[in-house]
């Protein structure tokens, strides 16, 4: 029987995966895919916990869908960001993109 | 009757004159005939009921001991009053006549002497306020109301010996004068703090009444102290040993101010707050001994200076600092009726001496070196005549004015103390040397060929005549009419003519004179000769002890050194050491942690976990309320 | 009672000018002018009639305004002035009026300027009105902002450049409110237990009466206290940023600073340091009178060593400041109405010298005494101007600065006889530097270069007129400020001599 353990051992296996492609992609793009998936590691949670702690309210399943339209919204600005700072600066690496310390 | 009217309204005789400044000041400066008129007529009606003051004085009998006192609050707060009114006595009701009349005279002389002058107005502006606030100083009836006119007569000093502004040296000698009598006013205004301390008031009658009580139970030795630095005051404002420096350097001021300040103004408002706070050094012996031993000093020392100077200004800037030291004498040994008597007469002596030197410099511009002059008699009969009452009067010979006021001194001084007595005579003696010097240099001997004097004008010789005829008959009148009774002070030391005194400082005068004319009058001993011989005397008076000097070195290398020291050390130990360290303290501490802050956006995000993970940690495994949570159900 | 409330509108007027100035545009330059002399005219005249209004005889507060603000903080909109602040105000309304005008020849972005003058105006104003320590704190700092803009803006450098002197400035006098912010909140802590905390001022005063204040709190808080304030009053050693300041700010921030906004440091000490802390004031005393004599000879030399007039007249300033310390050191009432008095005095006198400075620089384009001399030739009335400063400077009877050092000195003395005697024997050196400065700068030989120069007239005019008449008017009338003084101090003064001295 597939328990409550398993769906939260999947969302923290995505989570760490995300925060480890946060951290080391060199890209902008590639840490805003895996912000995605830290994101999405938390929606898997969210509905978790619904479904097995509160199964007849649906806040955890509402919740997710507001994450995703946020997220949705968040990759559009950052994208467009991205694209903006390519224009600019030629790059999207992260690591060159350090002129905003004093 | 009118003297009970002027006696009732008294307040008006230095108000008239304020009055004249403020309307000759703001809006007659551009009109000198208006400007002129306006203050001539309030000095004269001003002077019209100081008259009717003194002669109300008289007529009402009052005395040094029952003053007629008119006052109305200034200030008033808890514990402190002040008051300005009006204080009638003897001593003030002469003071308001003798200051008045020769405001009056100089600015009738002035009419003529600053004829032409692009600050005509200003000049008499500043002239009735000059002897506004003489009046008002005459009249006060506390130290506050007297330490305020006090300063306003030093300001006005300051604008009128700095009245040529586009020179440098009046401009100098102006801050001089103030800074000077600035240094005693420190003093003074510290005795007068001491006194309000001491007796909590500061009104004249009531302290009178309360010192003698005061010095019975207390003794004298805190009074003695505070009546010298009281004193302090008069010492720079009277021109006495040693802030007497700025009193020569005065005569950068026009010639009549001159004549104001040395004969009726300024210089004698130290002698008056001396004889005016009589009450306070009259009880206290070592401070009248030190007032007599600075007078008699002071009045040597100038006088043999005046000695050698060749300025004619100065010569008489010296004598007056002489003569101011005589009075000093007279006040110390203890008779104010001598020395009220030789203000008195010095006052139209001065005051004529110095018109008539301001008549040979107007005939002669640009010159004031007595040597360059010499023979004007022929063409200055007038003012001849003027300077030779003047000269015969300040040298002590019968019948004229100053007789009679310096034998009153000289019978007092012998009284008291023969190295007293002594020292005045010696100086007696000089004053007559150096003056007949003066006279003879001036006005005889070959006329220069250079010069093109003429006659003053009429505005310039009828001041000179009315005070020539003072100056001659000045002193006999008074004095047949108890002048010792008239400003008594106490008991009066007045008792005639002592002959052996009148005596010896009548021919010792003469004897004086003498000398002068053999030197500078008819060439019997060279006077070149004798400065030769006494190089080192010569060189000495001459250059006035070096006081000058030694105060221009004192002021420059201290004063102005400390001040820059303390600027090198503001600048380079405060400003470049403190406050840069101070400052930058912040700074280094900011470049200690800034290193963190490198821009790298996955290690703001590393530290954000790691630290979030340390939170957890902490809440899960340490905090007992959450390790219930933690442990529960699932 | 209801009646108008009268400092509220003097309070609003100069915003309302604010709000207009904000909506004109910024071309009308004339006009924007117009409008920020016509507030401080009205402000002025509403200030002068409440100090006509104000009932001697009954003294203590008056025009009292009161609605709760912050009820759970026991913070209130709560306005009075008695005699302490009313001339103060005064103070502000007329070196503020003077300023107006002193600025009229700002061309560049002429109704930002205005804007902050009027901004620095009310918060001056807001301190001396305020009866409760938050809004007091609140307007207190709103001084500090508007001078610092002024000073990078439209300031000019000397011997530091604007930057480094409006950074010091602010740096010092924030430091300064940190340190008093601190002092206020255990203040505020400790003077009633928590429910009935208040910042009324006169509630605060009652704390010590009823014995919530221990002695050792008020020591450490007035200490805290007189770090904030004695950096406002440029007490030694908090003065350094003074003689830059003012040199870098344009006139008439110079002129409202030196003349007003340093005198709130002074009318800090005694409305929140004697009414309410009495115990930490007298133990603090003998220190403040020691930082007194060391402020006045100190800064009196250093003045002897500037060629810049605002340097003068900036350490002359840090100088006389030592008077009003030392009056407030001996803690009696006569003392303390002579320091009061001193700060109206001095704030009008100094406020006239730097017009006058502000005036010469115009015209001439130099500050520098060397390169100055002889301007009384070309410009009679600016040396009027600056005849009549240096004279109050002096201390000379006559103008507004005799009588309130006088009175100071009477009650120092009492007190401190050998801090007084050092301390009156600055009035020698700061005859030197004075007249050292009028003399090379007004007087010598004409100077042909400055022949072009104009004399002051217009609006230059009115700020010497107006700071002019005053110095005279309440130098031969006393009475009319140092009675108001006098009405309010007294009283205060004799609970205090009941109980803390």
């Amino acid at each position: 029987m597939i328990g409550m353990a398993h769906f939260l051992t999947v969302a923290a296996i995505i989570f760490a995966i995300g925060l480890y492609g946060v951290l080391t992609k060199r890209t902008i793009i590639g840490i805003l895919m895996s912000i995605e998936l830290m994101l999405n590691a938390v929606n898997i949670n969210l509905i978790t916990f619904s479904h097995f702690i509160t199964p007849e309210a649906l806040t955890g399943q509402v919740f997710a869908i507001f994450t995703i339209t946020v997220a949705a919204a968040e990759v559009a600005v950052g994208l467009a960001m991205v694209f903006r700072v390519y224009h600019d600066r030629n790059t999207v690496h992260a690591a060159r993109l350090d002129e905003m310390h004093w | 009757m009118f003297n009970q009217y002027a006696l009732h309204h008294a307040w008006l005789i230095p108000l008239l004159p304020a009055f004249a400044f403020i309307f000759v000041g703001f809006f007659l400066r551009r009109l000198p005939a208006v400007a002129g008129f306006v203050s001539i007529c309030m000095s004269l009606l001003s002077f019209i009921l100081s008259l009717g003051v003194g002669y109300g004085v008289i007529a009402r009998q009052i005395t040094v001991d029952n003053p007629l006192v008119q006052k109305i609050p200034w200030v008033s707060i808890a514990g402190f009053q002040a008051d300005m009114g009006v204080y009638v006595d003897p001593i003030s009701a002469m003071m308001l006549v003798v200051v008045s009349l020769v405001a009056l005279l100089v600015q009738i002389y002035s009419l003529g002497y600053m004829r032409g002058d692009n600050g005509f107005g200003r000049f008499f502006a500043y002239l009735s306020l000059f002897a506004a606030s003489m009046l008002g100083l005459v009249i006060a009836v506390n130290f506050v109301q007297l330490f305020v006119f006090w300063e306003l007569v030093g300001l006005c000093s300051y604008l009128l010996i700095g009245f040529y502004f586009n020179k440098v040296s009046a401009r100098e000698a102006a801050k001089k004068a103030f800074i000077t009598t600035r240094i005693g006013d420190f003093g003074l205004l510290i005795g007068i703090l001491f006194l309000q301390i001491l007796f909590g008031t500061l009104d004249f009658q009531q302290l009178a009444a309360t010192v003698p009580t005061y010095v019975m139970q207390h003794g004298t030795a805190l009074l003695t102290i505070v009546a010298l630095l009281i004193f302090l005051g008069p010492i720079g404002k009277s021109g006495q040993f040693p802030l007497h420096v700025w009193l020569p350097d005065a005569m950068e001021g026009p010639t009549p101010v001159s004549a104001l300040i040395h004969a009726a103004t300024m210089v004698v408002a130290g002698v008056y707050l001396v004889a005016r706070a009589f009450f306070l050094f009259s009880v206290l012996p070592d401070a009248m001994a030190v007032i007599a031993w600075i007078g008699a000093f002071t009045a040597c020392f100038a006088a043999s200076i005046a000695f050698t100077q060749r300025d004619i200004k100065r010569i008489l800037a010296y004598s007056t600092i002489s003569q101011l030291g005589y009075m000093m004498l007279a006040l110390g040994v203890g008779s104010v009726t001598a020395s009220m008597f030789h203000l008195m007469t010095h006052a139209f002596f001065k005051a004529l001496m110095f018109l008539a030197a301001g008549a040979v410099l107007h005939a002669l511009p640009e010159k004031n070196d007595i040597f360059t002059m010499g023979g004007l008699r022929h063409k200055m009969p007038v003012t001849f005549a003027a300077m030779t009452i003047g000269v015969l009067a300040i040298s002590g010979i019968p019948p004229f004015a100053g007789f009679f006021s310096k034998d009153e001194i000289l019978l007092a001084v012998a009284q008291v103390s023969t190295p007293l007595y002594t020292i005045a005579v010696v100086t007696s003696f000089m004053t007559a040397f150096y003056m007949a010097r003066l006279l003879i240099v001036v006005f005889c001997g070959e006329e220069k060929p250079e010069n093109q004097p003429h006659e003053a004008p009429l505005s310039m010789r009828i001041p000179l005549i009315v005070l020539g005829v003072l100056a001659v008959i000045g002193g006999y009148i008074p004095y047949a009419n108890n002048f010792g009774d008239w400003v008594r002070f106490g008991a009066a030391v007045h008792e005639g003519i002592d002959f052996s005194v009148a005596a010896t400082s009548t021919v010792i005068a003469i004897l004086a004179m003498c000398l002068a004319w053999f030197i500078y009058g008819n060439g019997m001993v060279r006077s070149d000769k004798i400065s030769r011989r006494f190089r080192i005397f010569y060189k000495v008076s001459f250059h006035k002890y070096y006081i000058d000097e030694l105060y221009l070195w004192f002021n420059h290398t201290f004063v102005d050194g400390f001040g820059k020291l303390l600027y090198w050390l503001e600048l380079h130990f405060v400003e470049a050491i403190l406050i840069k360290v101070a400052a930058s303290l912040p700074v280094k501490l900011g470049n200690v942690v800034r290193k963190s802050q490198n821009g790298n956006l996955q290690r703001y995000g590393l530290v954000m976990f790691g630290a979030m993970i340390l939170v957890v940690v902490w809440l899960v495994l340490l905090n007992p309320l959450f390790n219930g949570v933690a442990g529960g159900a699932y | 009672m209801v009646h108008f409330p009268l400092l509220t509108t003097i309070l609003l007027t100069p915003i309302w000018g604010i709000l207009v100035l904000s909506i004109m545009p910024r071309e009308a330059d004339k006009t924007i002018k117009m409008i920020a002399a016509v507030t401080m005219a009205i402000a002025l005249g509403l200030t002068l009639y409440a100090y006509w209004a104000y009932d001697i005889t009954l003294g203590g507060l008056q025009y009292v305004e009161h609605v709760p603000w912050i009820e759970e903080l026991g913070v209130a909109y709560s306005l009075g002035v008695d005699g302490i602040s009313l001339p103060l105000l005064l103070l502000t309304m007329l070196v503020g009026f003077s300023a107006v005008f002193v600025s009229w020849n700002i061309d560049k972005r002429s109704k930002e300027f205005f804007i902050q003058l009027l901004l620095l105006i009310v918060g001056a104003i807001g301190t001396f009105v305020s009866q409760d320590l938050f809004i007091f704190l609140l307007f207190y700092e709103l001084g500090i902002v508007p001078t610092y803009i002024m000073m990078v803006v439209w300031g000019s450098a000397e011997r530091v450049s604007k930057e480094y002197a409006a950074m010091k400035l602010t740096i010092y006098l924030l430091l300064g409110s940190a340190f008093m912010l601190a002092g206020v909140i255990a203040l505020y802590v400790n003077a009633f237990p928590a429910g009935m905390r208040t910042f009324g001022m006169q509630a605060l005063a009652q704390a010590h009466v009823l014995g919530n204040l221990s002695e050792h709190v008020q020591v450490i808080v007035f200490f805290l206290l007189l770090l904030g304030f004695g950096s406002t009053l440029s007490m030694w050693p908090f003065y350094s940023w003074a003689p830059d300041g003012y040199a870098a700010a344009p006139t008439g921030v110079s002129m409202l600073h030196a003349g007003v906004l340093k005198k709130v440091g002074g009318y800090g000490l005694i409305r929140i340091g004697l009414l309410i802390l009495p115990l930490g004031v007298k133990f603090w005393a003998p220190f403040i009178a020691i930082f007194a004599v060391v402020n006045v000879l100190y800064a009196a030399f250093v003045a002897l060593a500037q060629k810049d007039l605002k340097y003068i007249i900036g350490y002359s300033s840090i100088s006389h400041m030592g008077y009003i310390l030392i009056g407030f050191a001996a803690l009696n009432v006569i003392s303390i109405d002579g320091a009061i008095a001193n700060m109206f005095a001095h704030g009008i006198m100094s406020a006239l010298f730097f017009a006058m400075i502000g005036l010469v620089y115009d015209k001439t384009k130099t500050r520098q005494v060397p390169e100055l001399g002889g301007l009384a030739h070309q410009m009679p009335r600016i040396a009027t101007g600056f005849m009549l400063a240096g004279m109050s400077s002096l201390g000379l009877p006559g103008l507004a600065g005799f009588i309130p050092e006088f009175t100071t000195f009477v009650g120092a003395f009492k007190v401190y006889p050998l801090y007084t005697f050092i301390a009156i024997s600055g009035i020698v050196f700061t005859a030197v530097y004075i007249l050292r400065m009028l003399a090379n700068v007004l007087f010598g030989p004409r100077r042909e270069e400055f022949d072009s120069c104009r004399d002051a007239s217009g609006a230059e005019l009115v700020s010497l007129v107006l700071l002019g008449t005053v110095l005279v008017a309440f130098g031969f009338f006393p009475q009319i400020l140092i009675g108001v003084i006098n009405s309010s101090v007294e009283p205060i003064m004799a609970t205090l001599m009941g109980g803390a001295f």
